[in-house]
Protein backbone atom coordinates (compact mmCIF):
# COMPACT_ATOMS: atom_id res chain seq x y z
CA UNK A 1 0.00 0.00 0.00
CA UNK A 2 1.27 3.65 -1.19
CA UNK A 3 1.63 6.01 1.89
CA UNK A 4 4.39 8.56 1.98
CA UNK A 5 6.03 10.12 5.16
CA UNK A 6 5.76 13.32 6.74
CA UNK A 7 9.36 13.45 7.69
CA UNK A 8 11.94 15.78 5.91
CA UNK A 9 15.37 14.47 5.23
CA UNK A 10 16.37 17.86 6.92
CA UNK A 11 15.31 16.64 10.43
CA UNK A 12 16.87 13.22 10.43
CA UNK A 13 19.65 13.00 12.58
CA UNK A 14 21.66 10.54 10.45
CA UNK A 15 22.16 9.94 6.36
CA UNK A 16 24.43 7.97 4.69
CA UNK A 17 24.88 7.42 0.35
CA UNK A 18 26.31 3.69 0.22
CA UNK A 19 27.46 3.13 -3.63
CA UNK A 20 26.46 0.12 -5.72
CA UNK A 21 28.60 -3.28 -4.54
CA UNK A 22 28.96 -1.85 -0.91
CA UNK A 23 27.61 -2.91 1.88
CA UNK A 24 25.95 -0.60 4.97
CA UNK A 25 25.65 -1.87 8.96
CA UNK A 26 24.29 0.87 11.74
CA UNK A 27 22.58 0.11 14.97
CA UNK A 28 19.05 2.01 14.75
CA UNK A 29 17.78 2.40 18.23
CA UNK A 30 13.94 1.17 19.05
CA UNK A 31 11.26 4.40 17.98
CA UNK A 32 13.88 5.76 15.60
CA UNK A 33 12.95 6.06 11.66
CA UNK A 34 14.95 4.62 9.27
CA UNK A 35 14.32 4.91 5.46
CA UNK A 36 16.06 2.95 2.36
CA UNK A 37 15.90 5.56 -0.37
CA UNK A 38 16.20 3.99 -4.14
CA UNK A 39 17.72 7.54 -5.54
CA UNK A 40 18.30 6.17 -9.52
CA UNK A 41 15.81 3.59 -9.60
CA UNK A 42 15.18 0.07 -9.47
CA UNK A 43 17.88 -0.88 -7.31
CA UNK A 44 18.14 -3.79 -5.04
CA UNK A 45 18.21 -3.19 -1.45
CA UNK A 46 19.40 -6.88 0.33
CA UNK A 47 18.79 -5.68 4.13
CA UNK A 48 19.22 -8.31 7.58
CA UNK A 49 18.15 -7.12 10.73
CA UNK A 50 19.37 -8.38 14.12
CA UNK A 51 18.68 -7.42 17.31
CA UNK A 52 21.24 -5.61 18.55
CA UNK A 53 21.26 -6.92 22.43
CA UNK A 54 21.17 -10.44 21.04
CA UNK A 55 22.00 -11.08 17.05
CA UNK A 56 21.17 -14.47 17.25
CA UNK A 57 17.61 -12.88 17.62
CA UNK A 58 17.62 -12.05 13.63
CA UNK A 59 14.77 -10.70 10.55
CA UNK A 60 13.07 -14.44 9.52
CA UNK A 61 11.15 -14.00 6.55
CA UNK A 62 9.33 -17.36 6.79
CA UNK A 63 7.78 -16.19 10.09
CA UNK A 64 6.96 -12.82 8.88
CA UNK A 65 5.52 -14.44 5.53
CA UNK A 66 3.29 -16.76 7.65
CA UNK A 67 1.94 -14.43 10.47
CA UNK A 68 1.21 -11.86 8.06
CA UNK A 69 -0.41 -14.32 5.70
CA UNK A 70 0.92 -12.82 2.58
CA UNK A 71 4.27 -13.06 0.68
CA UNK A 72 4.91 -9.54 -0.44
CA UNK A 73 5.79 -6.61 2.12
CA UNK A 74 4.42 -2.70 2.26
CA UNK A 75 2.84 -0.21 4.73
CA UNK A 76 1.61 -1.99 7.46
CA UNK A 77 3.84 -4.86 7.45
CA UNK A 78 5.49 -5.92 10.84
CA UNK A 79 8.84 -7.49 10.19
CA UNK A 80 8.80 -10.47 12.61
CA UNK A 81 12.49 -12.31 14.47
CA UNK A 82 13.20 -15.59 14.35
CA UNK A 83 11.97 -15.69 17.93
CA UNK A 84 8.49 -14.54 16.62
CA UNK A 85 9.21 -10.64 18.17
CA UNK A 86 7.83 -7.25 15.98
CA UNK A 87 11.04 -5.93 14.62
CA UNK A 88 10.60 -3.35 12.69
CA UNK A 89 6.71 -1.58 11.10
CA UNK A 90 7.04 -0.61 7.07
CA UNK A 91 5.56 2.78 8.21
CA UNK A 92 5.72 4.18 4.51
CA UNK A 93 6.50 3.01 1.23
CA UNK A 94 6.18 4.74 -2.25
CA UNK A 95 7.03 1.44 -4.07
CA UNK A 96 4.00 -0.78 -2.71
CA UNK A 97 5.63 -4.16 -2.77
CA UNK A 98 8.88 -5.21 -1.73
CA UNK A 99 10.11 -8.96 -2.26
CA UNK A 100 11.27 -11.46 0.65
CA UNK A 101 11.07 -14.72 -0.95
CA UNK A 102 13.96 -13.90 -3.65
CA UNK A 103 17.20 -14.08 -1.48
CA UNK A 104 20.34 -12.45 -2.33
CA UNK A 105 22.75 -12.96 -5.10
CA UNK A 106 25.67 -15.13 -4.14
CA UNK A 107 28.69 -16.00 -6.31
CA UNK A 108 27.52 -19.90 -6.29
CA UNK A 109 24.36 -19.07 -6.96
CA UNK A 110 25.04 -17.16 -9.82
CA UNK A 111 27.17 -19.38 -11.38
CA UNK A 112 23.93 -21.56 -11.30
CA UNK A 113 21.09 -18.59 -12.33
CA UNK A 114 23.79 -17.07 -15.00
CA UNK A 115 26.30 -19.05 -16.24
CA UNK A 116 29.77 -20.52 -14.64
CA UNK A 117 31.65 -17.83 -15.91
CA UNK A 118 29.98 -15.18 -13.45
CA UNK A 119 32.09 -17.29 -10.81
CA UNK A 120 34.01 -14.27 -9.59
CA UNK A 121 31.58 -11.41 -9.86
CA UNK A 122 30.65 -9.31 -7.23
CA UNK A 123 27.63 -10.48 -5.69
CA UNK A 124 25.52 -9.63 -2.31
CA UNK A 125 26.61 -12.44 -0.23
CA UNK A 126 30.38 -10.90 -0.80
CA UNK A 127 29.37 -7.58 0.62
CA UNK A 128 27.70 -9.07 3.72
CA UNK A 129 31.05 -11.49 4.42
CA UNK A 130 33.21 -8.50 4.30
CA UNK A 131 30.71 -6.73 6.30
CA UNK A 132 30.54 -9.53 9.15
CA UNK A 133 34.43 -9.99 9.21
CA UNK A 134 34.98 -5.73 9.26
CA UNK A 135 32.65 -5.58 12.90
CA UNK A 136 33.57 -8.20 14.42
CA UNK A 137 32.17 -6.26 17.45
CA UNK A 138 28.68 -6.91 16.33
CA UNK A 139 28.97 -10.45 16.78
CA UNK A 140 28.17 -11.63 13.52
CA UNK A 141 29.08 -14.28 10.92
CA UNK A 142 28.10 -16.46 8.17
CA UNK A 143 25.70 -18.70 10.57
CA UNK A 144 23.78 -15.12 10.72
CA UNK A 145 23.40 -14.80 7.16
CA UNK A 146 19.85 -15.80 6.32
CA UNK A 147 17.25 -15.48 4.56
CA UNK A 148 16.46 -11.79 3.84
CA UNK A 149 14.28 -8.49 2.48
CA UNK A 150 14.77 -7.28 -1.42
CA UNK A 151 13.90 -3.65 -0.62
CA UNK A 152 12.14 -2.18 -4.36
CA UNK A 153 12.21 -5.99 -5.98
CA UNK A 154 9.34 -7.49 -7.53
CA UNK A 155 8.95 -11.47 -7.18
CA UNK A 156 5.58 -12.13 -8.29
CA UNK A 157 3.83 -15.66 -7.29
CA UNK A 158 1.65 -17.36 -9.51
CA UNK A 159 -1.40 -19.29 -7.82
CA UNK A 160 -0.54 -21.76 -9.95
CA UNK A 161 3.17 -21.85 -7.66
CA UNK A 162 5.33 -20.42 -9.93
CA UNK A 163 8.09 -17.53 -9.39
CA UNK A 164 9.11 -14.65 -11.04
CA UNK A 165 11.24 -11.85 -11.45
CA UNK A 166 9.83 -9.45 -12.80
CA UNK A 167 10.73 -5.69 -14.10
CA UNK A 168 11.32 -3.45 -11.10
CA UNK A 169 8.53 -1.42 -9.76
CA UNK A 170 10.15 0.96 -7.98
CA UNK A 171 11.87 4.84 -9.74
CA UNK A 172 14.14 7.19 -8.58
CA UNK A 173 13.17 8.59 -5.58
CA UNK A 174 11.18 6.09 -3.92
CA UNK A 175 11.32 4.54 -0.66
CA UNK A 176 10.68 2.49 2.29
CA UNK A 177 10.68 3.61 5.77
CA UNK A 178 10.17 1.61 9.20
CA UNK A 179 9.82 2.60 12.76
CA UNK A 180 12.15 0.10 14.63
CA UNK A 181 10.53 -1.87 17.52
CA UNK A 182 13.57 -2.67 19.21
CA UNK A 183 17.16 -1.64 18.92
CA UNK A 184 18.59 -3.73 15.28
CA UNK A 185 21.43 -3.75 13.57
CA UNK A 186 20.41 -2.97 9.88
CA UNK A 187 22.61 -4.78 7.37
CA UNK A 188 22.45 -4.07 3.69
CA UNK A 189 24.23 -5.30 0.70
CA UNK A 190 23.11 -2.90 -1.95
CA UNK A 191 23.37 -5.03 -4.66
CA UNK A 192 26.34 -5.51 -7.34
CA UNK A 193 24.36 -7.26 -9.69
CA UNK A 194 24.98 -7.17 -13.40
CA UNK A 195 23.45 -10.45 -14.47
CA UNK A 196 19.83 -9.41 -13.93
CA UNK A 197 17.83 -7.17 -16.75
CA UNK A 198 15.34 -6.14 -13.49
CA UNK A 199 18.23 -2.97 -12.65
CA UNK A 200 19.24 -3.04 -16.17
CA UNK A 201 22.45 -4.25 -15.91
CA UNK A 202 23.08 -1.00 -14.40
CA UNK A 203 23.24 -1.38 -10.29
CA UNK A 204 23.04 2.52 -8.71
CA UNK A 205 23.38 3.74 -4.97
CA UNK A 206 20.83 4.24 -2.44
CA UNK A 207 20.39 6.33 0.82
CA UNK A 208 19.84 5.51 4.19
CA UNK A 209 18.30 8.20 6.35
CA UNK A 210 17.68 8.03 10.36
CA UNK A 211 14.90 10.15 12.39
CA UNK A 212 14.73 10.01 16.23
CA UNK A 213 11.25 9.58 17.88
CA UNK B 1 18.09 -52.80 -9.67
CA UNK B 2 17.93 -50.11 -6.70
CA UNK B 3 18.01 -52.06 -3.19
CA UNK B 4 16.14 -50.75 -0.06
CA UNK B 5 19.01 -50.46 2.84
CA UNK B 6 16.63 -49.71 5.65
CA UNK B 7 12.93 -48.82 6.17
CA UNK B 8 11.89 -47.13 10.02
CA UNK B 9 8.76 -45.45 10.88
CA UNK B 10 8.61 -42.28 12.46
CA UNK B 11 5.70 -41.39 14.67
CA UNK B 12 4.12 -37.86 14.22
CA UNK B 13 5.41 -35.15 16.70
CA UNK B 14 8.70 -36.67 16.66
CA UNK B 15 12.27 -36.08 15.05
CA UNK B 16 15.34 -37.85 13.98
CA UNK B 17 18.69 -36.77 11.50
CA UNK B 18 20.77 -39.10 9.99
CA UNK B 19 23.61 -38.63 7.10
CA UNK B 20 22.77 -39.55 3.72
CA UNK B 21 26.19 -40.55 1.07
CA UNK B 22 26.09 -39.15 -2.38
CA UNK B 23 24.12 -41.76 -4.47
CA UNK B 24 21.58 -43.20 -1.87
CA UNK B 25 18.12 -41.71 -1.93
CA UNK B 26 15.97 -40.84 1.15
CA UNK B 27 12.14 -42.19 0.18
CA UNK B 28 9.51 -41.11 2.92
CA UNK B 29 6.37 -42.07 2.56
CA UNK B 30 2.91 -40.28 4.33
CA UNK B 31 1.52 -43.33 5.80
CA UNK B 32 -1.75 -42.04 7.04
CA UNK B 33 -2.16 -39.08 4.25
CA UNK B 34 -1.86 -35.87 5.74
CA UNK B 35 2.04 -35.78 7.00
CA UNK B 36 4.57 -32.64 7.25
CA UNK B 37 8.03 -33.83 7.56
CA UNK B 38 10.13 -30.40 8.22
CA UNK B 39 13.54 -30.93 6.98
CA UNK B 40 16.92 -28.90 6.97
CA UNK B 41 20.10 -30.11 4.48
CA UNK B 42 23.59 -28.99 5.94
CA UNK B 43 27.17 -30.21 4.52
CA UNK B 44 28.81 -32.56 7.10
CA UNK B 45 32.27 -31.44 5.97
CA UNK B 46 31.57 -27.73 6.78
CA UNK B 47 27.97 -27.28 8.15
CA UNK B 48 28.36 -23.59 7.35
CA UNK B 49 26.95 -24.77 3.66
CA UNK B 50 22.95 -24.93 3.91
CA UNK B 51 19.76 -25.57 2.66
CA UNK B 52 18.84 -22.36 0.78
CA UNK B 53 15.10 -21.98 0.05
CA UNK B 54 15.45 -18.63 -1.91
CA UNK B 55 18.05 -20.19 -4.53
CA UNK B 56 16.08 -23.17 -4.34
CA UNK B 57 13.05 -21.13 -5.60
CA UNK B 58 14.66 -19.00 -7.59
CA UNK B 59 17.21 -20.96 -9.80
CA UNK B 60 13.83 -23.15 -11.04
CA UNK B 61 11.04 -20.26 -11.22
CA UNK B 62 9.19 -21.88 -9.18
CA UNK B 63 7.32 -21.64 -5.72
CA UNK B 64 6.36 -25.27 -5.05
CA UNK B 65 8.56 -28.42 -4.99
CA UNK B 66 7.80 -31.67 -7.41
CA UNK B 67 9.46 -34.54 -8.80
CA UNK B 68 12.21 -32.87 -11.15
CA UNK B 69 13.52 -30.06 -8.95
CA UNK B 70 16.71 -29.80 -7.19
CA UNK B 71 17.37 -28.66 -3.73
CA UNK B 72 19.85 -26.07 -3.33
CA UNK B 73 22.84 -25.38 -0.77
CA UNK B 74 23.98 -21.19 -0.41
CA UNK B 75 26.98 -22.51 -1.92
CA UNK B 76 25.47 -23.02 -5.14
CA UNK B 77 25.30 -27.23 -5.05
CA UNK B 78 22.54 -29.29 -5.26
CA UNK B 79 21.97 -31.09 -2.24
CA UNK B 80 19.96 -33.75 -3.62
CA UNK B 81 17.35 -33.73 -6.47
CA UNK B 82 13.00 -34.36 -6.20
CA UNK B 83 13.66 -38.27 -8.32
CA UNK B 84 9.67 -39.07 -7.64
CA UNK B 85 6.65 -37.72 -6.23
CA UNK B 86 3.45 -38.70 -6.58
CA UNK B 87 2.05 -35.37 -4.09
CA UNK B 88 3.09 -32.59 -6.60
CA UNK B 89 3.10 -29.72 -4.40
CA UNK B 90 5.67 -29.39 -1.72
CA UNK B 91 6.37 -25.96 0.45
CA UNK B 92 8.96 -24.39 1.75
CA UNK B 93 8.14 -20.98 2.63
CA UNK B 94 5.74 -21.52 5.35
CA UNK B 95 8.41 -22.21 8.29
CA UNK B 96 8.37 -24.01 11.12
CA UNK B 97 5.97 -24.36 13.97
CA UNK B 98 7.32 -22.26 17.16
CA UNK B 99 6.54 -23.12 20.66
CA UNK B 100 4.37 -20.35 21.06
CA UNK B 101 2.39 -21.13 17.85
CA UNK B 102 1.66 -24.21 19.19
CA UNK B 103 0.20 -23.18 22.61
CA UNK B 104 -1.53 -20.57 20.53
CA UNK B 105 -3.27 -22.84 18.08
CA UNK B 106 -3.51 -26.74 19.58
CA UNK B 107 -2.29 -26.31 23.82
CA UNK B 108 0.67 -27.61 24.92
CA UNK B 109 0.27 -30.98 26.45
CA UNK B 110 3.61 -31.83 28.43
CA UNK B 111 6.10 -35.12 27.97
CA UNK B 112 4.77 -34.80 32.03
CA UNK B 113 0.95 -35.23 31.74
CA UNK B 114 1.01 -37.02 28.33
CA UNK B 115 4.07 -39.00 27.68
CA UNK B 116 4.98 -40.19 24.55
CA UNK B 117 1.61 -38.38 23.29
CA UNK B 118 2.78 -35.24 24.11
CA UNK B 119 3.22 -32.29 21.20
CA UNK B 120 6.48 -30.96 20.15
CA UNK B 121 7.68 -27.79 18.14
CA UNK B 122 8.98 -27.92 15.20
CA UNK B 123 11.54 -25.76 16.62
CA UNK B 124 12.36 -27.61 19.35
CA UNK B 125 12.52 -30.71 17.00
CA UNK B 126 14.90 -28.66 14.84
CA UNK B 127 17.40 -27.57 17.91
CA UNK B 128 17.58 -31.06 19.51
CA UNK B 129 18.91 -33.06 16.09
CA UNK B 130 20.79 -29.66 15.54
CA UNK B 131 22.42 -29.63 18.92
CA UNK B 132 23.72 -33.44 18.25
CA UNK B 133 26.23 -31.99 15.85
CA UNK B 134 26.96 -28.53 17.95
CA UNK B 135 24.99 -26.62 15.62
CA UNK B 136 21.62 -24.51 16.88
CA UNK B 137 19.36 -21.37 16.31
CA UNK B 138 22.24 -20.12 14.37
CA UNK B 139 22.03 -22.73 12.10
CA UNK B 140 18.04 -22.83 11.60
CA UNK B 141 16.91 -21.82 7.96
CA UNK B 142 14.01 -21.46 6.19
CA UNK B 143 13.17 -25.55 5.67
CA UNK B 144 10.98 -27.72 3.59
CA UNK B 145 7.58 -28.85 4.77
CA UNK B 146 7.22 -31.84 2.90
CA UNK B 147 3.97 -33.05 2.22
CA UNK B 148 2.45 -29.64 2.39
CA UNK B 149 0.96 -27.31 0.11
CA UNK B 150 0.86 -23.18 0.45
CA UNK B 151 -0.92 -21.51 -2.60
CA UNK B 152 -0.29 -17.92 -2.93
CA UNK B 153 -3.10 -15.61 -4.87
CA UNK B 154 -2.87 -12.26 -7.16
CA UNK B 155 -2.61 -9.85 -3.87
CA UNK B 156 0.09 -12.14 -2.27
CA UNK B 157 -2.19 -13.74 0.14
CA UNK B 158 -1.05 -16.93 1.75
CA UNK B 159 -3.34 -19.70 1.98
CA UNK B 160 -2.84 -23.63 3.21
CA UNK B 161 -4.36 -26.25 0.91
CA UNK B 162 -5.77 -28.98 3.26
CA UNK B 163 -5.60 -32.74 1.86
CA UNK B 164 -2.11 -32.02 -0.36
CA UNK B 165 -1.18 -35.41 0.48
CA UNK B 166 -3.03 -38.99 0.70
CA UNK B 167 -2.20 -42.20 2.49
CA UNK B 168 0.65 -43.89 0.23
CA UNK B 169 1.66 -40.90 -0.82
CA UNK B 170 5.72 -40.80 -1.12
CA UNK B 171 8.31 -38.24 -1.93
CA UNK B 172 11.81 -39.73 -3.17
CA UNK B 173 15.33 -37.53 -2.35
CA UNK B 174 18.38 -38.86 -4.41
CA UNK B 175 21.11 -37.42 -2.50
CA UNK B 176 23.94 -35.94 -5.12
CA UNK B 177 27.03 -35.16 -2.10
CA UNK B 178 27.12 -36.28 1.07
CA UNK B 179 24.37 -34.33 3.49
CA UNK B 180 23.18 -34.19 7.04
CA UNK B 181 19.70 -34.44 7.10
CA UNK B 182 17.76 -32.79 10.26
CA UNK B 183 13.96 -33.76 10.09
CA UNK B 184 10.63 -33.85 11.97
CA UNK B 185 7.12 -34.98 11.64
CA UNK B 186 5.99 -31.95 13.63
CA UNK B 187 2.82 -30.20 11.83
CA UNK B 188 2.68 -27.69 9.53
CA UNK B 189 2.30 -23.95 11.12
CA UNK B 190 -0.36 -23.07 9.18
CA UNK B 191 -2.16 -26.54 9.36
CA UNK B 192 -5.96 -25.34 10.32
CA UNK B 193 -6.42 -28.87 12.06
CA UNK B 194 -8.38 -28.69 15.34
CA UNK B 195 -6.40 -30.72 17.19
CA UNK B 196 -2.89 -31.35 16.87
CA UNK B 197 -2.13 -33.67 13.71
CA UNK B 198 -0.17 -36.83 14.42
CA UNK B 199 0.97 -38.30 11.48
CA UNK B 200 3.54 -40.72 11.00
CA UNK B 201 5.96 -40.95 8.52
CA UNK B 202 7.46 -44.30 7.01
CA UNK B 203 11.51 -43.50 5.56
CA UNK B 204 13.63 -45.69 3.50
CA UNK B 205 17.39 -45.62 2.81
CA UNK B 206 17.52 -46.38 -1.16
CA UNK B 207 20.80 -47.58 -2.60
CA UNK B 208 20.58 -44.88 -5.98
CA UNK B 209 20.52 -45.45 -9.27
CA UNK B 210 23.88 -43.27 -11.38
CA UNK B 211 22.45 -40.49 -12.76
CA UNK B 212 22.75 -40.46 -16.42
CA UNK B 213 22.85 -38.42 -19.65
CA UNK B 214 19.33 -38.25 -19.76
CA UNK B 215 18.22 -37.63 -16.00
CA UNK B 216 15.20 -36.14 -15.54
CA UNK B 217 16.15 -33.61 -12.69
CA UNK B 218 19.60 -32.83 -14.36
CA UNK B 219 18.05 -31.52 -17.41
CA UNK B 220 14.89 -29.76 -15.58
CA UNK B 221 16.32 -26.70 -16.92
CA UNK B 222 19.50 -25.37 -17.31
CA UNK B 223 20.07 -24.26 -13.59
CA UNK B 224 20.04 -27.52 -12.82
CA UNK B 225 22.63 -28.44 -15.57
CA UNK B 226 25.05 -25.92 -13.99
CA UNK B 227 24.02 -26.16 -10.30
CA UNK B 228 25.12 -30.88 -11.32
CA UNK B 229 28.52 -29.11 -12.33
CA UNK B 230 28.93 -27.20 -9.16
CA UNK B 231 28.65 -30.59 -7.39
CA UNK B 232 31.07 -32.26 -10.32
CA UNK B 233 33.75 -29.95 -9.81
CA UNK B 234 33.43 -30.00 -5.77
CA UNK B 235 33.73 -33.95 -6.01
CA UNK B 236 36.60 -33.87 -7.90
CA UNK B 237 38.10 -31.64 -5.12
CA UNK B 238 36.69 -34.30 -2.76
CA UNK B 239 37.52 -36.83 -3.75
CA UNK B 240 41.31 -36.54 -4.19
CA UNK B 241 41.32 -35.71 -0.52
CA UNK B 242 40.62 -38.02 2.45
CA UNK B 243 37.02 -36.68 3.24
CA UNK B 244 34.89 -38.47 0.88
CA UNK B 245 36.77 -41.73 1.14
Amino acid sequence: MIRESMLHADDSCFRQVVPAGDYFIHTVLKGQTVRILDLAGNQAADTLFYSASNPTERYSAIDTIREQGNVYLTTGTMLLSSEGNPMLEIVADTCGRHDTLGGACATESNTVRYGLHTQCMHACRDSWMLAVAEHADMGLSKRDITHNINFFMNVPVTPEGGLTFADGISDAGKYVELEAKMDVIVLISNCPQLNNPCNAYNPTPIEVLVWNP
Amino acid sequence: MAKMLYENRMPGGTHWSLEMKQGTTLKLIDQEGGANVGMLFYNPQNPLERYNAPDTLKCQHTFKLTQGHCLYSDMGRIFCSIVDDTVGWHDTVGGNLSKAKLREKWQERTYQEARNDWTLSGTDSFLVELAKYGLGKKDLAANLNLFSKLVVAEDGALQFVEGNSQAGDAISLRFEMDTLVVFHTCPHPMNPAPAYPKKPVIYQLWQADPVTADDECMNACAENQRGFQNNERYLAGCHTGACCS
